[in-house]
């Protein structure tokens, strides 16, 4: 077992840790139990909730992702010794989900939240839990169950052991120890948890069409629904995704970023200019999750055969654990001089 | 004597795996403790999605004192030899004895072992247990390097006795054992100490944990039936449903609620495995109509509003997985009606198997097997093919895409929408049966005809690329398609060369895998040696043909050593009987399951004919029937007699007594009775084998039982007089040639 493994030394045992943990009672207490009014306050309680039991609250990702997952907060950070605690929402794309904004609960752009913390603390559940109090769950009134869940991506070379978490029957989250990412076992292991954000502020404001949704207060001056920000964009984009967008360009765009990631991993770990030791994991990675991206606009076109798709993922897959052999060659990849020497 | 309890505290077990993991802890401790000489009276293990628990009784205190002697070598033995020994038995010089053998002076280690504290053991068994675990998939957490299913939070273990109850300590990775649990995650709080199992059981009952599995299932049975009963329905079963979901709950509550109207008209098939996949809900149907009305869902919980919130709940996510399925379902029945042949060319972009080519050129060659097989299936040869171009239609459709179990059933809505033939309709749904021994064959002879090509076309195109099923490993369930072909073969009393069909199938997988590599000549020769394999029934006699016209030709393909032909040549044959046997052997299994001997199958597996299944089973099945009579029996051991003289009589004198037995020679009554009956039997065994008779064949054979017994009472073989010896030898040829007419009957033990 190498050091990386053993909890830090001034943490106590994790068994009386939990013990403590007990002594204040199994769910934290929830900031405002009354029910929130708009999708946007759902997300400010979420925000304050984990922010409030130590989360780094951090801001979405800039580039187009599938999921919040693919934030490097989450596939880079979850690599490595060092401890890490980061929650944020992160903007979504899957081009396949496409509806026009027709359907009640299918878009090819939304919201997930995304806490991870490294390690996963022992009482995680109960943290969950108290989350779901914080947005307007009256935990006497609900069946909250954690059903069987093992999460796989294969772009990312990564899985996980969890759960879906059932609410009434309806799926609110997603919670998973992460064990490998990008091809190496996690040590220590992280806990993901993924809120879909418009699923869960429908059924907790409840409202049917995702459309209807009050995006603000609706006592506001101006208020806005879902709708009133999203729907025409959902439109467009549907169109441009299924039916216009150049796939010519869009698999030249793979290749270069697939070739820009490469290139990138493949420079010395000296900066020649500085003399300092920059490895680029994270500029390399932003390719990959370009690259990952243009293959699903290139399969909402319909341009990807069955065949073809395991190539594109598995080429995906390769430059995603190139990112993770660079990433943890860093310092905040748990790399320290000794280990270089 | 004490008892233990012992119970593992984590986060949510799978549903599935909770059973088994039960039963594993129950049996590693155990045998662990029994191993160590700790013996007990009963054992029994529960789970809950929480918690594995093990409650043994009546186990030993301690386990009992040991000696054990171990002999080792002479005491004038090399040092070397002496020391090795001390460190296998653990002992030092001082405490060996030295005892007279015959052999001399030999040392002796006498190694006592002290009872352990059954405390002691447990601690070290359960530690081995938690360490070793058999589960499917393990995983960590935080930052330690334990696996568990889930993390693991606490370990209750304790020994309980008159005197009261103690903590066994021990500890694992940071988690040290207790006497301590906690009850129902939403309607108990915090820890409470546990004495015993009883004490533990009942205070987990007032924290509202069911512990036994068992009870939660019948309670959840119960309640659901009663609710349905009350409203004149009944709950369809699903017992694989009923064990998942008394997985999913410590403290089950039985819910009812109601499926819009809307939704109504969707097929019940749809309804059931949507309601089951996705929520986990049975069928409520109502026995009049047979519809599907309503559904029980199963909370974990009681609420303050007696699950009136759960119960909307439920409702709304199943609104909106039903639209779903509504939706797809009518988009679905929008493109049957216009045929199907949108879903049918998609098949061409999805892979069947790298080698073997799209799920269209699949389809492309059941098609044309299907109307090879249909006349000797007794199906319409052109609606055999036109079933086999739509069975597998479905496969496209949304509703397919969401629920792959719904494969085939919905093949035959789409079809019956697209206006097809009844007999169509039925072959989509059942092409896929049987799905195993028990499962049921398909009806129709059009179906039966397509599901006979489909297997064949897997089962001969896993044996071209060289994928058969090796041990346990059989990923394309291979066997369960041929025991599939046996069965249809079977049940339909069917007809059929199961050689030729092998080999022109095996043909046109090898023709298309060598469409890459080959040039146009040898092409045409491998489609030539296709067409001769239906004038000439298999590949060898097709081939050799094909190979004699080429010879001398200018442009003629090269058929030697290492070419394409010539190692067509070499490997057909084999890979045909070893596809031919793995049948044969499959066909043992299952006739050995309807309680038919191997040797006797065996005996009728060496004869002509047996890639005719049918003919194959009718033979054996009379073979079993005259063995189990005292005629058949006898005879049996008669025929035995004569082959065992008459080989040993050829090997003796290095000539084959075949022809040539005159009743001139025949000195006895006896002698000249068997020839007679032989003369009788011979002609009429031919006779019933040449129609298929072969109950009356064997009967036949049976009658030859008294001549033989006679025979073999008055007459010695080997007697002095050469002519009258060969003559006698000649006759009892005549009977193994008889007999082996009938079956291989040297295969059969006894």
């Amino acid at each position: 077992m190498t050091g990386a493994c053993l909890p830090p030394q001034d943490a106590p045992p994790r068994r009386d840790r939990a013990v403590d943990h007990e002594k204040q009672g199994p769910i934290p207490m929830a900031t405002s139990t009354d029910k929130p009014r708009s999708f946007q306050e759902i997300i400010l309680r979420l925000q304050s909730y984990w922010a409030a039991r130590g989360c780094a609250v951090m801001q979405p990702y800039d580039m187009e992702v599938g999921a919040g997952t693919f934030h490097p907060a989450t596939t880079l950070r979850s690599l490595g010794s060092r401890p890490w605690a980061a929650a944020y929402v992160q903007p979504s794309r899957r081009p396949t989900d496409g509806r026009y904004g027709e359907n009640p609960n299918r878009m090819q752009h939304y919201y997930q939240y995304q806490v991870v913390i490294k390690p996963s603390p022992p009482d995680l559940q109960a943290l969950y839990l108290g989350s779901l109090e914080a947005i307007g769950i009256d935990m006497d009134l609900h069946d909250i169950r954690f059903v069987e869940d093992d999460w796989e991506s294969p772009t990312l070379g990564a899985w996980g052991l969890g759960w879906e978490v059932w609410c009434d029957g309806m799926e609110v989250s997603q919670f998973t120890y992460f064990q490998q990412v990008g091809g190496h076992d996690c040590h220590p292991v992280s806990g993901e948890l993924t809120y879909g954000l418009e699923r869960l502020a429908m059924y907790v404001l409840g409202v049917d069409h995702v459309m209807d949704m009050p995006y603000n207060d609706p006592q506001s001056p101006t208020p806005l629904t879902y709708g009133d920000v999203f729907r025409q964009t959902e439109g467009e984009y549907s169109r441009w995704n299924f039916d216009v967008a150049n796939t010519d360009v869009l698999l030249r765009h793979f290749e270069e970023a697939e070739a820009e990631c490469q290139s990138i991993l493949e420079q010395p770990a000296e900066d020649p200019k500085t003399g300092k030791r920059i490895i680029m994991a994270h500029p390399a990675y932003d390719q990959c999750i370009k690259a990952s991206h243009i293959f699903n606009l290139l399969d909402a076109r319909g341009v990807i055969s069955v065949t073809e798709r395991q190539g594109y993922i598995g080429r995906v897959r390769t430059l995603a654990k190139a990112c993770a052999d660079a990433f943890v060659q860093t310092d905040a990849g748990g790399f320290t001089a000794k280990q270089g020497a | 004597m004490p008892d233990l309890l012992i119970e593992l505290f984590s986060e949510e077990i799978p549903a599935r795996m909770q059973a088994r993991a039960a039963e594993d802890l129950r049996k590693k401790v155990t045998d662990g403790l029994v191993e160590a000489g700790l013996t007990y009276a009963h054992a029994a293990a529960f789970s809950t999605p929480r918690r594995l628990t093990l409650a043994i009784e009546g186990l030993l205190a301690q386990s009992p004192d040991t000696r054990e002697e171990r002999k080792g070598p002479r005491i004038d033995a090399p040092q070397k030899a002496i020391e090795g020994f001390l460190r296998g038995a653990g002992v030092s010089r001082e405490d060996l004895e030295e005892r007279d053998e015959k052999k001399g002076k030999v040392f002796y280690a006498v190694i006592a072992k002290k009872g352990r504290p059954a405390a002691e053991i447990i601690a070290g068994v359960l530690e081995d247990t938690i360490r070793n675990f058999p589960w499917p998939k393990s995983m960590r957490w935080g930052a330690g390097s334990l696996k568990w299913v889930r993390p693991l939070h606490s370990i209750l273990c304790i020994l309980t006795d008159e005197a009261g109850s103690e903590v066994v300590p021990m500890e694992i990775d940071g988690i040290k054992a207790g006497n301590t649990t906690e009850g129902h995650r939403f309607m108990s709080r915090g820890r409470f100490t546990v004495t015993s199992f009883e004490d533990y059981a009942a205070r987990l009952k007032r924290a509202y944990v069911m512990l036994d599995a068992k009870e939660r299932a019948e309670h959840i049975w119960h309640d659901a039936t009663n609710q349905a009963f009350a409203n004149g329905l009944e709950v369809v079963e699903d017992k694989g449903l009923l064990a998942e979901v008394a997985g999913l709950v410590e403290w089950p509550v039985v819910l009812m609620g109601e499926i819009a109207e809307d939704f109504l008209d969707l097929p019940p098939e749809v309804l059931r495995t949507s309601m089951k996949e996705h929520q986990k809900f049975f069928s409520v149907k109502n026995p009049k109509t047979g519809r599907i009305e309503r559904f029980i869902t199963v909370a974990n919980r009681e609420t303050a509003d007696n699950g009136a919130t759960v119960l909307a709940g439920n409702q709304k996510v199943l609104f909106a997985r039903l639209s779903d399925a509504k939706f797809f379902w009518e988009n679905d029945l929008r493109v049957a009606r216009t045929g199907m042949q949108t879903w049918t060319e998609q098949l061409s972009n999805v892979t069947f198997q790298n080698q073997l080519g799209s799920q269209a050129d699949r389809i492309a060659r059941i098609k044309s097997l299907s109307g090879e097989l249909a006349p000797s299936v007794g199906a319409d040869t052109d609606l055999a093919m036109q079933a086999a171009e739509v069975a597998k239609a479905d496969l496209s459709s949304e509703m397919v895409y969401e629920f792959p179990e719904l494969q085939g059933l919905m093949g035959r809505y789409y079809a019956a929408a697209a206006g097809l033939p009844d007999e169509v309709a039925q072959a989509c749904e059942q092409h896929y049966s049987p799905l195993g021994p028990s499962d049921d064959v398909p009806e129709g002879a059009v179906a039966r005809t397509v599901a006979l090509a489909d297997k064949l076309d897997t089962l001969t195109g896993f044996w071209a690329i060289d994928e058969k099923p090796t041990g346990s490993k059989d990923p394309y369930a291979l066997r369960r398609a041929a025991l599939g072909v046996i069965r249809i073969i079977l049940t339909g009393d069917l007809r059929l060369n199961l050689d030729h069909f092998i080999d022109s199938q095996l043909m046109k997988h090898k023709i298309n895998l060598s469409r890459d590599g080959a040039d146009g000549a040898e092409m045409a020769a491998l489609e030539d040696v296709l067409e001769a394999i239906a004038d000439h029934g298999v590949f060898g006699a097709a081939f050799r043909t094909v190979i004699a016209k080429l010879d001398g030709k200018n442009d003629a393909p090269d058929t030697g050593k290492g070419s394409l032909l010539g190692d067509l040549g070499n490997r057909m044959p084999d890979l045909s009987a070893d596809l031919l046997a793995f049948f044969h052997d499959r066909l043992k299994v299952y006739l050995r399951d309807q309680g038919l001997r191997h040797d006797v199958i065996d005996a009728c597996i060496a004869m002509p004919g047996n890639d005719d299944l049918t003919l194959l089973v009718k033979r054996a099945g009379a073979l079993s029937d005259v063995l189990a009579t005292d005629d058949g029996a006898n005879l049996l051991q008669g025929f035995k007699r004569a082959n065992n003289i008459l080989t040993q009589a050829e090997d003796k004198d290095g000539v084959s007594y075949e022809y040539g037995a005159d009743v001139k020679f025949a000195e006895t009554e006896a002698e000249r009775d068997l020839f007679a009956a032989l003369d009788t039997a011979g002609a009429s065994i031919s006779a019933a084998i040449e129609a298929e008779d072969f109950a009356s064949a064997m009967q036949g054979m049976a009658a030859l039982r008294g001549p033989i017994d006679g025979f073999f009472e008055a007459v010695q073989v080997n007697t002095d007089n050469e002519v009258i010896r060969r003559n006698r030898l000649n006759l009892l040829s005549r009977i193994r040639t008889i007999c082996l007419s009938v079956a291989d009957l040297t295969r059969i033990e006894g």
